[in-house]
C-alpha cells in the first residue's frame, strides 16, 4: 500500500514539473509579454512605445532574461514559499490563491455536502428494483439533469429563483460582505449537474450488486428486506460511487470556471479565467499548479480507497 | 462484415430499407449531409456567391432519408429514437435554415422587442435580443456552428485518440510507457483548465477549438481504446493474422478496432454532449466562436449583462434550453444504444 502511494506521489511530483516548465515555456512568447503590456500601459501606450522602452519596461517586470532562468529562480521562490506577484494586481500571489481557494472551498464543500446523500439516496433506491417505476424515473431525471450543462442550468434556475421569484440575488459578486443567500444558486447550479452522473453510477452498482448469489441468498435465508439491503449489499455497493465522488473534485475545478464567470463569485475558477485572459503568468502558474495538484491528489485518494475498501484488489 | 455482402451468388431481392442500411449507402448519405453543411461554416468567406445558395440542397433529403433509416432501425429503442429525434430536428434545421423564410440573423430590426411583438412590420415570434436582432433567427442559425465544431472536433479526438490507443494497446512496451505517460500529465488537469490554457495560447477560433478538443478528450479516447485492445489482443483471430504475416497496422485497422467498435460507439455519443457542452461554455467564456455570427453560447454571453431582468430572461433561456435539447438528444441516443447492445 505506502509502495502504490509512494509512487503515485512520486508521479505527481513529475508530472507537476512538467507542466509547471511547460508552462513558462508558453508564456514566455512574445505575444504573451505584448499583451501584458498592452493590459498594464493601455495599446496605444505600448504602440508609441520605442523598441528600447520596451526592453527597459521588460527589464522592469524580470521579462528579459530567458525563461528558463525565470522558471529556476520561481521553484526557488516555491522552496521558501514565495509565488511571485501578480501582474494584474501586484498582490502576492500565494495570498491572492489563498483567498480565492478558501472562496471555492466553501461552494464546493457546500455541493459536496448536498450532492452526496442526494445521488446516493436516489441512486440506491433506483438500483434496488432493476427495472421498476422508482428506477425509470430516477434514470430519466439524473439524465435530465446531466444533460443540461452548468450554464443552461445556470440561466434556467437564475431566470426563476433570481429574476421571477426575487427570493435569491442573481448576482454572487458579494460586494457588500459575506452574503449566503448568494451562495444558493451556484451550489444549486452545481449539484443539478453533478447529481445525474454520481447517482446513475450508484444504481448500475448497486443493480449489479443486487443480482448476485450472495444477495439472493441472503433473500432466500429469510432476511428481512431493509437488513439485506443495508446490511449486506450497501457496503459492496458504495465501493465504485465511493471512488466516483473522489473524482468529481477534478470535475468541480471545471464547473466553477463556468459557475463563478456566470455569477460572477470571486472564487478560484474566475481568478483562473482572469488571469489567463490578462496573461499573468504567476497567478496562471500557481492556480494551474493547484488545480492539478487536487486532480492527482482525488486520483490518488480514489485509488488508495478503492484497493483498501475492495479487498479482492489489495490482495491480489 | 465485408464478407457476406460481398458473395457472388445471386443475392435475394432486397427492400429499400435494407439497401440503405448497407454501410456503403449511410455512408453517402451522411457525406452527402455532412459535407455540404462543413463546407458551408468552415469555408463560409471563400465560397462564391453564386454557388452558395445552392450548396445545402442535396443535404436536406440525405437528413431526411438518414432520419427515418434510423427510426425504422432502432425501433426497439423508444430511448434511442427520442434522441435521435433531438439531433436530426437541430440537423434538418442547420442545413435547411437558408431556406427557410427568416430574417437575417444579424441585422438589428427593434432593440427588447419581446416575446409576439409586431415592430418595425416585422413579427418577432420568440422576440427580438438587445440589439433588436431576431431571436428565432438567431436559434435556428446559431446550430450550425455548433453542430458542425462540435462533430469535427470529436472526429478528430477519436482519430487521434483512436491510433495512440491501438498503438499503446497492441505494441505495448515502451510504446505503451510513453503514450500512458503524456496521456496522464494531460488527463491531471481539470477539462476547462486544459481548455482555457489552450485556447488563450492559441487564440480564439473554430479550428483551435478542435485543438483543444483533442487535447482534451483524446487521452480518454486512449485510455478506453487500450483497454479494448488489451481485452481482444490475445484472441485467436489475432494470432491466425499474426501467423498469416500480416503487418501489425493492418491488424489495429481491420481486425481490432472493429472487434472494439460496440463500446467506442456509445462513448462517442456521449462525447458529442460533452464537446457541445464544452464549446458552448468556451464561447460563452469569450475564448470560443467570434461574434457576430450566431451562436448559442454566444448569445447567452451578449445577453448576461444587460437580460437580468425578468422580462428580458427569455434572452438568456432560448439559447441555454436549445444547446440542452441538443446534448440530450446525444445522451438519450447513447442510453439506447447501450441497452440495446445490452439486450443482443
Amino acid at each position: 500500500m505506502l509502495k502504490l502511494i509512494a509512487s503515485r506521489l512520486l508521479q505527481m511530483v513529475l508530472i507537476m514539473g512538467v507542466v509547471s516548465a511547460l508552462l513558462f515555456f508558453i508564456f514566455d512568447s512574445d505575444k504573451f509579454k505584448k499583451q501584458i503590456a498592452v493590459a498594464e500601459l493601455g495599446g496605444f501606450a505600448v504602440s508609441a512605445l520605442s523598441d528600447q522602452d520596451y526592453q527597459n519596461w521588460l527589464e522592469r517586470k524580470g521579462l528579459n532574461v530567458p525563461f528558463y532562468e525565470r522558471y529556476a529562480k520561481w521553484v526557488g521562490g516555491i522552496l521558501t514559499g514565495d509565488l511571485g506577484k501578480s501582474y494584474q494586481t501586484n498582490e502576492p500571489v500565494a495570498t491572492l490563491v489563498a483567498d480565492r481557494l478558501k472562496k471555492t472551498g466553501i461552494l464546493g464543500f457546500w455541493v459536496f455536502a448536498l450532492m452526496i446523500p442526494l445521488s446516493l439516496t436516489f441512486g440506491i433506491i433506483a438500483g434496488m428494483k432493476e427495472g421498476s417505476a422508482q428506477d425509470r424515473i430516477t434514470s430519466f431525471i439524473s439524465i435530465v439533469t446531466t444533460s443540461l450543462p452548468e450554464i443552461a442550468t445556470a440561466v434556467i434556475l437564475m431566470s426563476i429563483f433570481a429574476l421571477w421569484l426575487r427570493w435569491l440575488p442573481a448576482n454572487s459578486a458579494m460586494v457588500g460582505g459575506w452574503n449566503w443567500l448568494a451562495l444558493v444558486l451556484p451550489v444549486m447550479t452545481l449539484v443539478l449537474y453533478d447529481f445525474g452522473y454520481v447517482a446513475r453510477m450508484t444504481r448500475a452498482s448497486m443493480a449489479e450488486v443486487m443480482t448476485s448469489q450472495y444477495i439472493r441468498t441472503a433473500i432466500l435465508k429469510g432476511l428481512p428486506y431493509k437488513r439485506v439491503i443495508l446490511r449486506h449489499a450497501l457496503r459492496n455497493a458504495l465501493i465504485a460511487p465511493f471512488t466516483i465522488i473522489v473524482l468529481q473534485m477534478n470535475w468541480l475545478l471545471s464547473g466553477v470556471v463556468v459557475v463563478e464567470f456566470f455569477f460572477q463569485y470571486a472564487g478560484f475558477g474566475k481568478l483562473l479565467l482572469d488571469a489567463a485572459l490578462f496573461g499573468d503568468i504567476y497567478v496562471i502558474q500557481a492556480a494551474t499548479l493547484v488545480a492539478v495538484f487536487v486532480a492527482v491528489l482525488s486520483q490518488i485518494i480514489s485509488d488508495v480507497g478503492y484497493s483498501f475498501l475492495n479487498p479482492r484488489i489489495r490482495f491480489s | 462484415m465485408a464478407a457476406i455482402t460481398s458473395i457472388p451468388v445471386s443475392p435475394p431481392p432486397l427492400s429499400i430499407l435494407k439497401i440503405l442500411q448497407q454501410p456503403r449507402s449511410l455512408i453517402v448519405l451522411v457525406l452527402l449531409m455532412w459535407l455540404p453543411l462543413m463546407l458551408n461554416v468552415m469555408l463560409a468567406g471563400s465560397i462564391s456567391e453564386t454557388v452558395r445558395p445552392y450548396l445545402l440542397l442535396p443535404a436536406i433529403p440525405s437528413a431526411l432519408i438518414l432520419y427515418g433509416v434510423g427510426v425504422l432501425s432502432w425501433r426497439e429503442s423508444p430511448i434511442a429514437i427520442i434522441g435521435l429525434t433531438l439531433i436530426f430536428f437541430w440537423l434538418i434545421v442547420a442545413v435547411s435554415v437558408p431556406f427557410l423564410p427568416l430574417v437575417d440573423p444579424n441585422k438589428p430590426i427593434a432593440p427588447f422587442a419581446p416575446i409576439g411583438a409586431v415592430k418595425n412590420n416585422h413579427y418577432f415570434i420568440l422576440g427580438a435580443d438587445f440589439k433588436g436582432r431576431d431571436m428565432l433567427a438567431r436559434t435556428l442559425w446559431g446550430c450550425q456552428r455548433v453542430l458542425v465544431w462540435g462533430v469535427t472536433a470529436t472526429l478528430v479526438a477519436y482519430l487521434v485518440g483512436c491510433i495512440f490507443g491501438l498503438v499503446a494497446g497492441y505494441l505495448g512496451g515502451w510504446w505503451d510507457q510513453v503514450i500512458s505517460f503524456i496521456a496522464n500529465v494531460l488527463l491531471s488537469f481539470p477539462v476547462m483548465v486544459l481548455f482555457i490554457l489552450i485556447m488563450n495560447y492559441l487564440g480564439a477560433s473554430g479550428f483551435n477549438i478542435v485543438i483543444a478538443v483533442t487535447f482534451a478528450s483524446a487521452p480518454a479516447i486512449m485510455r478506453i481504446v487500450r483497454g479494448l485492445t488489451f481485452d481482444t489482443k490475445n484472441r485467436d483471430y489475432i494470432f491466425a493474422a499474426q501467423t498469416r504475416g500480416e503487418h501489425p497496422l493492418r491488424i489495429m485497422i481491420y481486425e481490432l478496432l472493429p472487434n472494439a467498435r460496440g463500446p467506442i460507439i456509445v462513448d462517442a455519443c456521449l462525447r458529442l454532449g460533452y464537446t457541445t457542452v464544452a464549446i458552448t461554455t468556451l464561447t460563452f467564456l469569450g475564448l470560443g466562436l467570434q461574434p457576430p455570427d450566431p451562436d448559442w453560447g454566444l448569445m447567452i454571453k451578449e445577453a448576461a449583462n444587460v437580460a437580468k431582468s425578468p422580462q428580458f430572461a427569455y434572452m438568456l433561456l432560448i439559447p441555454a434550453l436549445s444547446v440542452s435539447s441538443l446534448i440530450l438528444g446525444f445522451n438519450l441516443i447513447a442510453d439506447g444504444l447501450r441497452e440495446m447492445s445490452l439486450r443482443d
